[in-house]
């Protein structure tokens, strides 16, 4: 019987506040190195922690949207540590009795649907950085992070592939954006993943677990966890045993390496932070924050399917982002644009997310053309644009230096009309027939296919802006004269 | 000549928080006279009595000269306008080097201030300077402070107590009105009942620690050492209530308790409690001390006061619980002093490792008793021990909290000795830790159970004459009871002659 991977993920995501978790230090990416910092995140004697309300309530929406339970009651923890990012000498966290416990995330995949479920969600700091490349005096330390609020979203190992935990991960990022809890971004190290991996054959005790940390993208996610599973998977058939170790991915080498093993484990000596008082939260916050819950990702793609017939893949793609299929129904509207829905969830997923990928332009000038765009794809569906044309206005938009509306809507304008009238055809496809005679006496001779050589030659003629199906009709008219 | 400012028509040598406020405001002494015959005591007598780590002569003088100012402009005065007060090192100051104590923070100034500290400076208190402490608050004598020992007024050959001997010292030497100390233990009553002056620790919670160095954050309370109860009040009322910057500070409002000390001195009605495990039972109580406390149960009961014996069946586990909880919590807050970012940083080799930084910078920044508290607390926490050390002694705290829950149903406040001996020849228990905790023996439990306590002196030792301590352990937030009962004790016990023996300059 083969060997099957058995993942949970520990997600680490940083909560939407405008300052720490513990003070009124600023949570911005990008300032200069240590400008964001006070007494209170830098661990100066006497700084106490004050916990951010704000955190809070993102921390029971995560969980509100995750089908946790909320405990009226939870309290902080201290992790004690040694490290230079880490100003205080301990990480104060949730681990006895967290904010969130239970819940689970149903993902569909193409084995059916996939349920993760979630042992719990708890508040904590995050730690500064260190930076150890950048001085050959040493280690630098960036404490700009230290302080910042995070959740962490532990999961059961109830994940059994790769693929399993990424669509898992994408539809966890794409609730949390939902929701405003986090921005989701995993370049910027807003939401970072650990994977516990291990095998075992169908029905048997799961296998010893190895814990994979520095997975940033989703591509770590898939290839550290398709790796590791290999890797195990290969120590045992050679007869060896997996040894319960923290890993780090190497994407570089595609590979993971032994961080330390159980035995170099820290001992965290874990007690309950005396400078914090148990967190309460009202059962009427709790109701509060559950009605003014938004509409989660998988209603919006199941409403946009039953509503539009927008395709599963198409929704999804759009629903990743919040912003993005905010945008997109604005420009749909509630008219009779939206029987143009799926056409244009197709084309925004398709050609314009090409076009953007080529280009340098943000989401946000995307989004603000859809209207445009939407304009753009109706002329497509209805012939008034030819493929050629449409592939036209988007390059030649895409590459404007303004917004990308009104590039579009320029790009419209040069681009013209299709020509579809046969008297205004009907010089080029003579023009063609002519200099093709011996093709056209194989079509006649029954040889049809040759229809497609001649609709080509007409377009490349027309630069692209004759409708197709009138050339074809014109051309089989000429030739079945 | 400056002591002649401070002559007032029946005004004792050396005048307390209140009488100098009063003094001031009423345009009697000027606020600068005040600040300078504060500094020239602790010219005459520090040498002696080592009570400060640093004094602020500069900073003194121009806040007094401020106040001065502010009168003769006839803007309102804070309620503690030119009173000269002194801080623990323990609690920032900013613009004053903080060093809790300890070689490990020498050289470091806070940014700062307390809350604590602000609201002084808010009521208009001069400070004068930080005073000498056990090293982060750890000790009973004083001697584990990394830059020598306070010394007590009453004999200079014997210990001030800890850890806020240099508050309680220079407090009893009249080296400005009071000042604040920090108690996690009794460090603020303790000293206080060796050096003859009264120490109060309010509820835990009732007072911000935002601004002081943490030792056991779970037992920490900011105090205060004066010389009468209406001066531990005064200086109470102006520290306390809630801070946005303590997330354990408690809201609910204070009384102001300076202003809540009826001039009936009558205790009729008042409930004590007389713990037997603290009187009667008590191990290694000392005669002359069981003696004074007898009498000062006498007086207690003439004035009124229904004096009855209660039991607190879990208080004799207090010591080791104590020891457990508050060297667990010291482990964690003392890990920020890694040589990193602050604090005493050990020269190395390039290329040493980051493991040795630590070790190295630790190794020589911490004194001995801060490294066997960090070793003990360290092991009480480890994975494997954490059950049996500190989850059995949150479990024996939570009794002995009970206890004293018990106890005060049925009465106002219990009462019994702080100390079970006088002040210690310096260096008799240097080499007994074990000896040395046991000072603690009748303070922790307070702290354990988060109440409020004082210290007030009764009458002096019958053989030594060395100063003798009656502590009073009040409900939770009812500070303003036990300061009416305590000063009512201290009417009827009669005056105190200011200052102690080595601080008088005849």
């Amino acid at each position: 019987m083969a060997w099957q991977g058995v993942i949970g993920l520990e997600v680490h995501a940083q909560l939407r506040t405008r300052s720490k978790i513990f003070c009124a230090c600023p949570t911005t990416f990008g300032a200069a190195p240590n400008a964001h910092t006070c007494p209170v995140c830098l661990g100066h004697p006497g700084a106490l922690p004050v916990l951010n309300e704000r955190a809070v309530r993102l921390a029971v929406v995560a969980g509100l949207a995750l089908d946790c339970a909320i405990a009226t009651r939870s309290r902080f923890d201290r992790k004690n540590y040694f490290y230079p990012d880490l100003p205080k000498g301990y990480q104060i966290t949730q681990v006895t009795a967290p904010l969130c416990t239970g819940g689970h995330l149903d993902v569909a995949t193409a084995a059916g649907v996939v349920r993760g479920r979630i042992h719990h969600i708890h508040l904590e700091e995050d730690a500064g950085k260190s930076i150890h490349d950048a001085s050959p005096a040493g280690t630098l330390v960036d404490l700009n992070r230290a302080g910042t609020p995070l959740i962490e979203i532990v999961g059961e190992p109830d994940l059994r592939s790769a693929d399993d935990a990424v669509a898992w991960l994408r539809e966890l990022r794409a609730i949390l954006r939902h929701t405003g809890v986090c921005d989701g971004n995993m370049e910027e190290g807003s939401l970072r993943c650990d994977a516990n991996v291990s095998v075992h054959r169908p029905n048997a005790p799961f296998g010893t677990r190895c814990e994979i940390k520095n997975l940033n993208s989703f591509r770590a996610v898939r290839d550290a966890i398709a790796h590791e599973i290999e890797r195990q998977q290969a120590v045992i058939d050679a007869g060896g045993v997996v040894l319960q170790q923290t890993r780090l991915w190497d994407a570089e080498r595609s590979r993971t390496l032994p961080m330390r093993s159980k035995e170099e484990a820290h001992d965290y000596r874990y007690f309950p932070e005396p400078d914090l008082l148990p967190l309460h939260v009202a059962p009427e916050l709790v109701a509060e924050l559950r009605a003014a819950l938004p509409e989660l990702p998988a209603a919006r793609r199941a409403r946009w399917s039953a509503a539009w017939g927008v395709p599963a893949a198409a929704a999804a793609v759009l629903c990743d982002e919040p912003v993005r299929a905010d945008a997109f129904e604005r420009a749909l509207g509630a008219g009779p644009a939206a029987d143009l829905a799926a056409a244009f969830a197709l084309f925004v997923t398709g050609q314009v997310q090409a076009a953007h990928q080529r280009s340098a332009r943000t989401d946000a000038d995307v989004d603000a053309a859809l209207p445009v765009l939407l304009d753009v794809c109706a002329r497509w569906v209805q012939g008034r644009l030819t493929n050629k044309m449409l592939a036209d206005v988007l390059q030649s938009a895409f590459g404007g230096d303004a917004a990308l509306g009104a590039e579009l809507e320029r790009a419209l304008a040069q681009v013209g009309a299709v020509v579809t009238d046969a008297g205004a055809l009907a010089p080029t496809v003579d023009a063609v027939l002519a200099e093709h005679a011996d093709q056209a006496a194989r079509y006649r001779a029954g040889h049809t296919p040759v229809l497609g050589f001649f609709v080509g030659q007409v377009m490349r003629r027309l630069g692209g802006r004759g409708d197709a199906q009138a050339v074809q009709r014109l051309l089989q008219q000429r030739l079945d004269q | 000549m400056l002591h002649a400012a401070l002559s007032l028509p029946g005004a004792p040598a050396v005048m307390g928080v209140v009488e100098t406020a009063h003094a001031i405001a009423a345009g009697a002494v000027r606020a600068s006279d005040v600040a300078a015959a504060a500094l020239a005591r602790i010219d005459a007598f520090e040498g002696d009595l080592h009570a400060f780590l640093h004094v602020d002569r500069t900073g003194a003088l121009a806040a007094a000269e401020r106040v001065d100012a502010d009168r003769r402009a006839g803007l309102p005065l804070g309620p503690l306008a030119g009173v000269p007060v002194h801080i623990k090192d323990m609690i920032a100051v900013a613009g004053m080097p903080l060093t809790a104590g300890s070689k490990m923070l020498a050289g470091w100034t806070p940014p700062l201030d307390a809350t604590v500290v602000a609201r002084l400076r808010a009521a208009g208190a001069v400070l004068i300077g930080k005073t000498n402490q056990d090293e982060f608050a750890m000790g009973s004598s004083n001697e584990n402070s990394a830059f020598g020992p306070s010394r007590n007024p009453w004999d200079r050959t014997r210990v001030a107590g800890g850890s806020s001997g240099g508050a309680a010292a220079a407090t009893a030497a009249g080296l400005g009105c009071g000042g604040l100390g920090t108690d996690t233990g009794g460090s603020v009553r303790q000293p206080a009942a060796l050096c003859g002056v009264v120490g109060f620790k309010p509820t835990w919670g009732r007072v911000s620690r935002a601004g002081v160095v943490a030792f056991a954050s779970s037992l920490d309370q900011v105090g205060t050492l004066t010389r009468s109860v209406a001066d531990a009040a005064a200086l109470y009322t102006a520290i306390a209530g809630s801070d946005p910057l303590d997330a354990t500070s408690d809201p609910r409002p204070v009384a102001d308790c300076a202003a809540d000390l009826t001039e009936a001195k009558d205790l009729r009605g008042v409930r004590l409690g007389v713990p037997i495990e603290y009187l009667d039972a008590a191990d290694g109580l000392d005669a002359g001390v069981r003696q004074r406390i007898e009498e000062a149960l006498a007086t207690l009961a003439q004035r009124g006061a229904d004096v009855r014996r209660v039991s607190l069946p879990h208080v004799r586990f207090g010591i080791a619980a104590y020891y457990l909880v508050c060297t667990a919590e010291a482990s964690a807050n003392l890990q920020r002093y890694d040589g990193v970012r602050f604090g005493h940083r050990a020269a190395l080799a390039p290329g040493a490792t980051l493991d040795s930084l630590y070790a190295t910078s630790r190794g020589e920044g911490f004194g001995p008793e801060v490294k066997r508290r960090i070793l003990l607390g360290t092991f009480a926490l480890s994975a494997g021990f954490h059950d049996a050390y500190y989850r059995k002694a949150c479990q024996v705290r939570r009794l002995v909290h009970d206890d004293f829950a018990r106890a005060l149903r049925d009465c106002d406040a219990l009462v019994g000795p702080t100390s079970p001996v006088c002040a210690w020849p310096l260096g008799a228990h240097a080499h007994d830790p074990l000896a040395m905790y046991l000072m603690d023996i009748f303070t922790v439990s307070a702290n354990l159970a988060g109440l409020p306590a004082l210290s007030v002196p009764a009458a002096p030792h019958p053989a030594s004459a060395l100063p003798v301590g009656l502590q009073f352990v009040g409900r939770a937030f009812d500070e303003a009871s036990l300061l009416r009962v305590a000063h009512a004790f201290e009417a009827a016990r009669g005056p105190c002659a200011w200052p102690a023996p080595a601080a008088r300059s005849e």
